[in-house]
């Protein structure tokens, strides 16, 4: 398969800070890639360079087979963008916005026309063309925004975010119609807070201050990068148990989960009667479960990012 | 180029036309401009309260007094009997002239020796005013004495020829109505204002909602958008000089003597030049608030103060002189009150429209410079 995205040391810098510091990755041509990372560690430095709009420092990147640095405005032809905030305009009409991003694409007569109902269907507007998008439910901007950004039929769309303040359903819906753009052979760049909806991504990256730290499918990284075994403890008095459990040697990390503690625990480790026993030590913690579990991609990011720190 | 820059300017018309807030400002504004500085300013002094202190009442006194209230610029509100009351007089604005005729007025006058010395007391503390008033005094005198010097000169036999009859006329503006003189300066300063404000407010609109992000990720190029979205604020604009030309028709009398599409070539690179005005204003601000702010204080002072509309350049010092050249009112001013007043052409005013072409080009310059600063530390 092609690559849709080659990006080679990319890096950024304001001043003395450096945002994005010498990444590289690829993307492949029409798959879900995840592009994640906590705040301010560089996701949307990289996704302005990547659109074409920030020049990098060093570095470059190859968007739909066009240098960043200097072709930026093929680059700006091949892509889509939606930022978090959803860039439509709220006093205009559905209507009107699709006229209007359909129009500064170059879209115009029958094209636009046959664009403009998919995107009315997409966003489920049809019929409602000549509602102020001001009136709209949060889910269906969003759809209405993607619409547009993909009016003109790039090959690649980056999403910065785009399910954050949206409802769970809603959400759901949003990753059907990604699902949909992807094996349309779109490649789809999405960045997001929510680590379930990153396990729909083909391929996945995660930074940290400016670096990539890992990279590789959801399953590759659960195996890859956590080779110790995880356990979830179900028990009262979470604070106190997770300093009994934090010095003992057979633990590697301890990390909380909701109510529920998660520990990683290294060769010095027997069985979960060793868990146990350490716990009732102190008599105000009362035990209910104790199991071993599947790690989830929290599980392999708080990993990555605790290592990192160190 | 033409259809993205067409999607441009029909969008930020729709949302102008639904944002019926702006589109009252923008079209009362001028309005209301027009009526306070149309009837409220007026530096024309007439009417001057005049005081009378005639100690000899002759013939000669009273024809003189008479040809000043003959005018409508003087009228008698005081009659005045012993000195004491010229004090109270002054102090109590019962008149702003004081005329004193001495006793032996006449005599002096018909004597061919001594002239006849009459004082005239003048409330200074409106310089303007005074100094109008002054103007009045001297041509009253001026045209009374011509009146008389032969015919006294005659009664001792000789004659008497003046070396230099002197004979004003005012061009263009023949009753020197301040009216017409600020008409032109009105439209400047109208135009500066609306046209500064809304560009600046619509650029940064679009960034302070995030949808310039959406804009900036297209292929537009910055003079695509720029261009589409001034263009519905220059038909604005235009629209707006159209009615305060007609507003100062039908109000004031006011008729354009020169050629129209010269006004509005001249109208449209000014336009031009309060665009780029708002764009640096736009660029430099990051929220509405502050667009405004400075786009009020670059736009509306200086072409009130330092333009020429109320307050002559000639006779300012010359440190501001310079300062005045910041505001592109000033040189539109000059080629508006040529077109309109003079009917002159373009030779009269060439200069005005280069610099305002020039004074656009350095603004868009400095704009695009600082914009690309600020995207390259923005993050």
């Amino acid at each position: 398969m092609m690559n849709s995205i080659t990006i080679n040391n990319l890096t950024k810098r304001f001043g003395n800070f450096t945002s994005v510091d010498s990444i590289s990755f690829d993307v492949k041509e029409g798959e879900i890639f995840g592009f994640l990372g906590a705040n301010g560690a560089g996701k949307t430095t990289t996704i302005k360079m990547l659109c074409g709009i920030l020049s990098p420092t060093e570095g470059d990147a190859l968007v739909a087979g066009f240098s960043i640095k200097k072709e930026p405005n093929k680059v700006k032809l091949n892509i889509g963008y939606m930022s978090q905030r959803f860039s439509l305009y709220n006093d205009l009409t559905v209507e009107e916005n699709i006229n209007f991003f359909g129009g500064i694409y170059g879209l115009n007569g029958s094209r636009l026309l046959e664009r403009k109902q998919w995107v009315l269907k997409i966003a489920n507007l049809n019929g409602k063309e000549n509602l102020l998008t001001a009136s709209l439910p949060g889910g269906i901007k969003q759809r209405l925004a993607l619409g547009t950004a993909v009016i003109h039929r790039p090959k690649i769309v980056f999403l910065d975010e785009p399910t954050s303040g949206v409802d769970p359903i809603s959400r759901r819906n949003f990753w059907d119609l990604i699902h949909n753009l992807s094996s349309d052979g779109i490649t789809v760049f999405v960045t997001t807070h929510y680590l379930e909806e990153a396990e729909f991504c083909n391929n996945i990256i995660l930074i940290n201050a400016g670096k990539l730290i890992a990279e590789g499918s959801s399953k590759e990284l659960k195996t890859n990068y956590l080779k110790n075994d995880l356990y979830e403890i179900e028990c009262s008095n979470v604070v106190d148990a997770l300093e009994i459990l934090e010095v003992q040697n057979f633990v590697e990390e301890t990390s909380i989960f909701g109510n529920n503690i998660h520990i990683s625990v290294n060769r010095n480790f027997s069985s979960t009667q060793q868990i146990e026993s350490v716990l009732l030590s102190n008599k105000d913690i009362k035990i209910s479960r104790v199991n071993k579990i599947v790690p989830t991609l929290e599980d392999v990011f708080i990993h990555l990012l605790e290592r990192d720190k160190k | 180029m033409i259809s993205r820059l067409r999607a441009i300017a029909k969008k930020e018309l729709k949302q102008l036309i639904r944002d019926t807030r702006m589109l009252f400002v923008i079209f009362s504004f001028p309005v209301l401009l027009l009526v306070i500085f149309g009837y409220a300013v007026n530096f024309d002094v007439q009417n001057i309260q005049l005081g009378v202190y005639d100690q000899e009442r002759s013939d000669i006194s009273r024809e003189f007094i008479n040809s000043l209230t003959s005018s409508s610029y003087f009228k008698v509100t005081k009659t005045i009997s012993n000195y004491e009351d010229i004090k109270q007089t002054l102090d109590k604005k019962d008149a702003q002239v004081v005329l004193v005729l001495p006793k032996d007025f006449s005599h002096n006058f018909f004597s061919a020796k001594e002239p006849a010395i009459i004082q005239f007391l003048i409330d200074g503390v409106d310089g303007n005013s005074a100094s109008i008033i002054q103007n009045y005094v001297n041509s009253a005198v001026y045209t009374f004495n011509l009146k008389y010097q032969k015919q006294i000169v005659a009664r001792y036999g000789k004659s008497l020829q003046i070396p230099i009859d002197l004979q004003p006329i005012f061009w263009f503006n023949p009753d020197l109505e301040t009216t017409k003189f600020l008409i032109p300066g009105l439209i400047a300063l109208i135009l500066i204002v609306s046209a500064v404000i809304t560009v600046a407010l619509t650029l940064v609109r679009e960034k302070e909602k995030g949808t310039i992000e959406q804009i900036n990720v297209s292929s537009i190029t910055t003079i695509e958008l720029l261009l589409g979205k001034s263009l519905p604020y220059l038909i604005v604009a235009l629209i707006n000089a159209s009615l305060i030309l007609l507003a100062g028709y039908v109000m004031f009398g006011v008729v354009v003597k020169g050629n129209y599409l010269l006004l509005f070539m001249s109208t449209l690179i000014f336009l031009f030049a309060c665009t780029s005005m708002g764009i640096l204003a736009s660029v430099i601000s990051d929220s509405q608030q502050v667009a405004f702010t400075i786009a009020t204080f670059v736009s509306l002072l200086p072409s009130v103060i330092l333009s020429g509309f109320i307050f002559p350049i000639d006779s300012m010092p010359i440190a501001v002189q310079i300062l005045t050249n910041i505001t592109p009112a000033k040189f539109f001013i000059v080629v508006l009150r040529a077109i309109i007043l003079r009917g002159a052409g373009l030779e009269a005013f060439w200069t005005q429209l280069l610099y305002l072409i020039l004074f656009s080009s350095i603004l868009l310059g400095l704009a695009t410079i600082i914009n690309k600063k600020k995207t390259e530390f923005n993050r």
